[in-house]
């Protein structure tokens, strides 16, 4: 029997103006898997992921997105709403509110979805959620801006998994923190994904969160999944495009674009 | 390149500009009139649109409403037309300065900083955030502002009438040595319900422009802090420049021969 996969995608393509950012992506996520995907800032990661969550309108786009084997990718109004609140997203910069208190950016999903829950029990909703992101009752009442950078991506993973989503997106989870918080970041992803259960799509260019926070990796390069296996054999992969960016080398088959 | 390219490229520019603005218009016309509404967002932007917008555009009144009073004067005394001053201030205002310099001081205080806040959520993401949460940014950020934008400028607007004709009297009583109750008689005389009722649509209509261009403005920047700046400055400038035009049409609307 065919189980059917979670999230599945078939020949994604989506251009901006004569720009083909994707080309034709084919991924299939089992229920409960995380898979990574990797690549060099520019190859669509974001763009792959805003296309499953149908918040980014393409110049010209084809192919299909299918939730639970149900095809999503014309979907629009109350009908895209409902695909859409089994998801969570954790931003690559957090995007949190700034002009909401921290339990509010955590709730606020919550009260955007059950119009008759009350303020006082999604505030208590959200003081528990960040709870399991390791955030003190305290941070509630302030607002991002006296937030630290990892506390404020806690605050972000907590807001993604305060809905209790079944897919939860991370775009570049460990961008811009130091090697701890990074790992701490990481282990968090971790215990959530895994203990709740969850699907997970992430994009990063960190190897060591792509190890970690996935079962598979892939990786993304010119528009097209040009590698797809287990997280521990992306250090074997035998293709060169892997190698070069999983070492880091300046030399080999992937060239940047220096100069326009 | 090509000169007539170079128009042609500008002429198509601008046309894909009006058509995406009327799209945006429309679909945030029909979000106006579907659930969910947000009430404390609208209270919110009626406070800041309306009541923090009361300083400034008192001052502009007052003052437009005494300079309107002395400049009068100065030309009407040739013809010992001084009488006819508080008409011509009464007129003028609620028809004409009341409106436009209240709109183009909102557009300058409120546009700008709708563009400012709406475009800096969107190159943070948090306008992607907030489609992620089960919750349609235009219904969130876009309709309490319109709504606010249009309830908001014609209360500001009559508060502008009456301090500018205020501004008018204290000139012409106190300086220029008009009897007040002959003044305030002759001024009675001089508004007719239509003037305010102008000066009241034309007023909807700016609050409208303003937000809308406030609003779309933010909703399209893109290229972080240049682009949101870039947006600030285009919704200032678009506002004003149609408030003036839509300030033509409703003239000639309702006073046009």
């Amino acid at each position: 029997m065919t189980v059917t996969p979670k999230i599945s995608l078939r020949g994604v393509s989506k251009a901006f103006g004569p720009k083909e950012v994707l080309r034709g992506v084919d991924l299939d996520i089992a229920r409960g898997e995380s898979v990574v995907v990797i690549g060099g800032s520019g190859t669509g990661k974001s763009v792959l992921i805003k296309s499953i969550l149908g918040i980014i309108e393409a110049d010209a786009d084809a192919g299909t997105i299918a939730i639970d084997g149900v095809d999503v990718t014309q979907m629009r109004g109350s009908e895209r709403d409902a695909v859409n609140k089994q998801f969570g997203m954790l931003f690559q910069g957090a995007a949190l509110f700034d002009s909401l208190t921290v339990w509010e950016n955590v709730g606020f999903g919550l009260l955007a979805r059950d119009r008759s829950l009350s303020r006082r029990a999604a505030r208590e909703q959200a003081i528990e959620t960040l709870g399991k992101v390791g955030l003190a009752a305290d941070v509630a009442d302030l607002v991002p801006s006296e937030l630290s950078g990892g506390m404020q991506k806690r605050v972000g993973l907590a807001r993604a998994i305060a809905g209790q989503p079944q897919i939860v997106f991370f775009d570049e989870p460990t961008t811009g923190l130091d090697p701890i918080m990074a790992d701490v970041i990481n282990d968090l992803i971790v215990a959530t994904v895994k203990h709740q259960g969850l699907t997970a799509l992430s994009i990063t260019h960190d190897m060591a969160s792509a190890r970690k926070i996935g079962d598979r990796i892939a990786m993304l390069y010119e528009g097209k999944l040009i590698w797809v296996g287990p997280a521990q054999d992306v250090d074997n992969s035998g293709n060169a495009f892997v190698d070069q960016f999983v070492n880091g080398r300046a030399e080999g088959p992937i060239k940047m674009q220096v100069r326009r | 390149m090509n000169p007539l390219a170079l128009v042609g490229h500008v002429v198509l520019r601008f046309l894909g500009h009006v058509g995406r603005l009327t799209i945006f218009a429309g679909t945030a016309l029909s979000h106006c009139l579907r659930p969910p509404i947000y009430g404390r967002l609208i209270g919110h932007q009626m406070i800041e649109i309306g009541f923090y917008s009361l300083p400034v555009v008192g001052l502009t009144a007052i003052f437009s409403g005494m300079v309107l009073a002395l400049q009068s004067y100065t030309g009407f005394a040739r013809f010992s037309a001084e009488t006819a001053i508080p008409n011509v201030v009464v007129i003028s205002l609620t028809r004409e300065l009341g409106p436009v310099l209240a709109g183009l001081m909102v557009a300058g205080r409120i546009g700008a900083s709708m563009a400012a806040e709406i475009g800096t959520m969107r190159v943070t993401e948090q306008i992607d955030a907030l489609s992620t949460l089960s919750t349609n940014p235009f219904k969130y950020l876009v309709v309490p502002r319109l709504l606010a934008g249009l309830l908001m400028l014609p209360l500001l607007v009559l508060v502008a009438d009456a301090i500018g004709v205020a501004g008018g009297y204290v000139v012409s009583v106190y300086k220029l040595g008009f009897n007040p109750s002959v003044y305030i008689n002759s001024t009675y005389e001089a508004v007719k319900m239509l003037d305010v009722v102008s000066g009241v649509v034309k007023a909807a209509a700016f609050g409208f422009i303003i937000a809308l261009m406030g609003c779309y403005n933010g909703y399209y920047s893109k290229g972080g802090a240049q682009g949101v700046g870039a947006a600030t400055t285009n919704a200032v400038v678009s506002a004003s420049i149609v408030i003036l035009i839509t300030n033509y049409v409703i003239t000639e609307m309702f006073f046009g021969t």
